[in-house]
């Protein structure tokens, strides 16, 4: 019998009902304990941009979590069915900022099968040597901002160091830094500069001993083992229910990398290792990537040989009023964050019908739950930093 | 009589003065030293090389609003960051610089050293108490349970210098010294250098404010100068810590050539600068790993130090 308060209490002992078991009652009313809710985000400094969790904790244990979206939601989807093939291009970039190329890829990819062109062969090595540099540049940032959440502050600096480097490479390429919009329907929208090869070539000689400085912080580090092994694990089986992709369900022993399982561009024809572990942790994940960093840094040696070489076109003949034949199709890339794909549903106008984008930043972003619960509070930090988040591509 | 008591107040007044002075100018120290290390430069723009910034700060506190949240306790709110400030500075007392420079000279100069750090944390809590903020409280919980556990470890680490010196007078304990006691008493260092990690609060044990999950925690919610209060008291109880560390175990102001104040003044930046160093390298443990590591570990050490000091001293 639960009682609500004294008086009733008071009421049922004036009865005469057993004092026991009402005592007992009313004890566990008064003691009641009550979950503590913790709003984290949009605005926190560790949620990666402005991603919203709720959390109910009990002490610092967490019992429950919901992931709030749309803080960021620009309706990407949508207004590409009011732009030309073309002009969809720059808005690609704008998914996932921190690697634009990989996003640029996606796309053009898709189009390409969609509409059957041939990418001169130039082309496609250009493209992959900028889609890596990308992963690079995109996995050090993840490398700086996971290292800063869990306070290890100099890590920070010497990836942005490095990640310099590369935003001055995409400058000479492109003019821009974050937003390249440098990949084209058919192509790339030019040849390399000069003097880029040989710049290129000296980031890849100074990089992999860079990456030793932060191994130096980090690798054996007792404190980051403390905070990352045996931190939120997900199993394989359950990460791909989730529909974990790229560097995170790598982490889980899964040998899945779309570079090697279904090749697109060049990459059948390039040397490189896929790295996977099986520690299912925030450790193994952190592992991945940092693989990750040193193979992307040899297929970019690769492709600079290659292009080296061999000059030739940058860009097949389309149209500037491109009109793609009726149908539909899928095409997804290896982005750095996992699986990039585009769905595409042409009715053969200038505009695509619609545009659906499988971002793998929120497809990820769904087995955070799954990561946290009956963790602390600061395992979330951990949590969110080793599953590589970026909000534009989850709000798209 | 008159003339004594403008003596003392001289040397209140030097003391403080220098005091808050060095605080201050420990965050600037504190930004050029990180920043070095993290190939960048730290503040520059203020005056040659950024000397000025420490001022420039100050003012710029100062003249922040006030901001009061709706949901906080404002008597509390506005006590609490003086708590935190007057048990640091009042610290200060009994350090002594030199075999003639202190303030106060009082036969249990160790025992007030730990007794007002203690109160200390009173600030702290209330702090995060006060602010009606879940993150703050979140804050303010963690650092009441990290600052006592590690105040004890604290303690016991001083515990074994304590009974070879056989006083504590800090003074005295100098005095006591004919080669630092670091050569007697070398895990009762270590884990003092630990315990102060945690006492103040800094990287690997910045839990309470663990800028990252909490938000800078207890004092989330503060702004303009109750928000230098605070910053003023962490660099503040720094400098204690590192003063006791000089006193206890490397024998203070005592050193050859140079004068006593010079010595005491290089070795506390010994420890100021081993202090921000281990900021640059580490990253911080988690809240339950940082309370485990006090007790399962250090605990067990620090009672043997003291239980092996003991015998050792039966023995001789």
């Amino acid at each position: 019998m639960a009682v609500k308060d004294e008086k009733q209490f008071k009421e049922l002992f004036a009865k005469g009902t057993s004092l026991g078991k009402v005592e007992e009652d009313v004890m566990r009313e008064a003691f009641k304990t009550q979950d503590l809710w913790v709003n984290m985000g949009p605005q926190h400094p560790s949620t990666h941009g402005v991603l919203r969790l709720i959390l109910a904790l009990q002490g610092e244990r967490i019992v429950d979590m919901e992931v709030v979206i749309g803080y960021l939601h620009r309706g990407t989807e949508k207004l590409g069915e009011f732009k030309t093939y073309h002009q969809f291009i720059p808005l690609t970039d704008r998914l996932d900022y921190i690697a634009a190329n990989a996003m640029n890829h996606g796309y053009v990819v898709a189009v390409e099968k969609l509409a059957e062109i041939e990418v001169p062969e130039r082309a496609e090595y250009i493209r992959v040597l900028m889609a890596e540099l990308s992963r690079i540049s995109s996995h050090l940032l993840w490398l700086a901002t996971h290292a800063l959440d869990i306070g290890a502050m100099t890590v920070f600096l010497y990836c942005f160091r490095e990640r310099e480097m590369i935003l001055d490479l995409f400058e000479m390429a492109t003019g821009g830094r974050l937003t390249t919009t440098y990949f084209r329907i058919g192509g790339v929208a030019d040849d390399l500069p000069e003097g880029f090869i040989d710049k290129c070539k000296e980031f890849c000689e100074i990089f992999p001993e860079r990456v030793k400085d932060y191994d130096d912080l980090l690798y054996k580090n007792r404190i980051w083992l403390s905070r990352t092994v045996n931190i939120a694990k997900i199993s394989a089986e359950k990460g791909l229910s989730l529909g974990l992709s790229g560097p995170s369900i790598r982490g889980s022993g899964v040998n899945w990398d779309l570079r090697r399982s279904n090749p697109y561009s060049v990459y059948d024809k390039l040397d490189f290792e896929v790295a996977v572990f099986d520690g299912c942790d925030v450790y193994a994940r952190y592992l991945v990537r940092r693989k990750e960093m040193l193979e992307s840094c040899k297929i970019v040696k690769q492709c600079l040989e290659w292009l080296e070489k061999n000059p030739g076109p940058v860009r097949a003949k389309v149209p500037k009023v491109f009109k793609p034949p009726v149908g539909e199709v899928y095409a997804a890339v290896e982005a750095p964050k996992g699986e990039l794909g585009y769905y595409i549903v042409s009715d053969g106008s200038t505009r695509p019908y619609r545009i659906k984008i499988r971002a793998p930043s929120f497809a990820n972003l769904m087995s955070l739950p799954e990561m946290c619960k009956g963790h602390l509070v600061a395992d979330v930090i951990a949590a969110i930093g080793s599953i590589d988040i970026v909000l534009g591509e989850v709000d798209r | 009589m008159l003339h004594e008591i403008g003596l003392a107040l001289l040397r209140i007044i030097v003391v403080f003065g220098v005091a808050l002075l060095f605080v201050a100018y420990l965050t600037y120290l504190e930004r050029k030293i990180i920043g070095h290390m993290q190939v960048r430069m730290g503040p520059m723009r203020v005056g040659p090389h950024g000397l000025l910034q420490p001022i420039a700060d100050g003012l710029k506190l100062f003249f922040k609003e006030d901001i009061v949240p709706y949901e906080a306790y404002k008597l509390t709110f506005y006590v609490a960051p003086l708590i935190c400030l007057v048990c640091a500075l009042v610290l200060f007392a009994v350090i002594p610089v030199s075999k003639s420079f202190m303030i106060t000279r009082i036969n249990i100069g160790l025992l007030y050293v730990l007794s007002i750090a203690s109160v200390g944390v009173l600030g702290i809590i209330l702090a995060g108490w006060a602010s009606g903020s879940k993150y703050s409280l979140l804050g303010g919980l963690r650092s009441a349970a990290q600052m006592f556990s590690y105040e004890i470890f604290l303690g016991f680490s001083l515990m074994g210098p304590l009974m070879i010196a056989g006083s504590l007078d800090l003074a005295k304990i100098v005095e006591v010294q004919k080669v630092p006691m670091l050569i007697y008493q070398p895990v009762a260092f270590v884990i003092y250098i630990i315990a102060a990690l945690g006492e103040i609060n800094r990287v690997p044990f910045d839990l309470p404010e663990a800028e990252s999950e909490l938000v800078a925690g207890f004092h989330t919610e503060y702004s303009g100068m109750k928000f230098a209060y605070f910053f003023l008291a962490e660099y503040a109880n720094m400098l204690v810590v590192s003063a006791i560390a000089t006193i206890v175990f490397l024998a203070g102001w005592k050193g050859p050539f140079l004068p006593g104040w010079v010595w005491f003044l290089i070795k506390l930046f010994a420890f100021v600068y081993f202090f921000i160093w281990v900021r640059a390298t580490f990253p911080r443990y988690r809240y339950d790993q940082f309370m485990q590591i006090g007790w399962k570990i250090m605990l067990p050490i620090v009672l043997a130090n003291i239980v092996v000091t003991g015998i050792v001293m039966m023995l001789i």
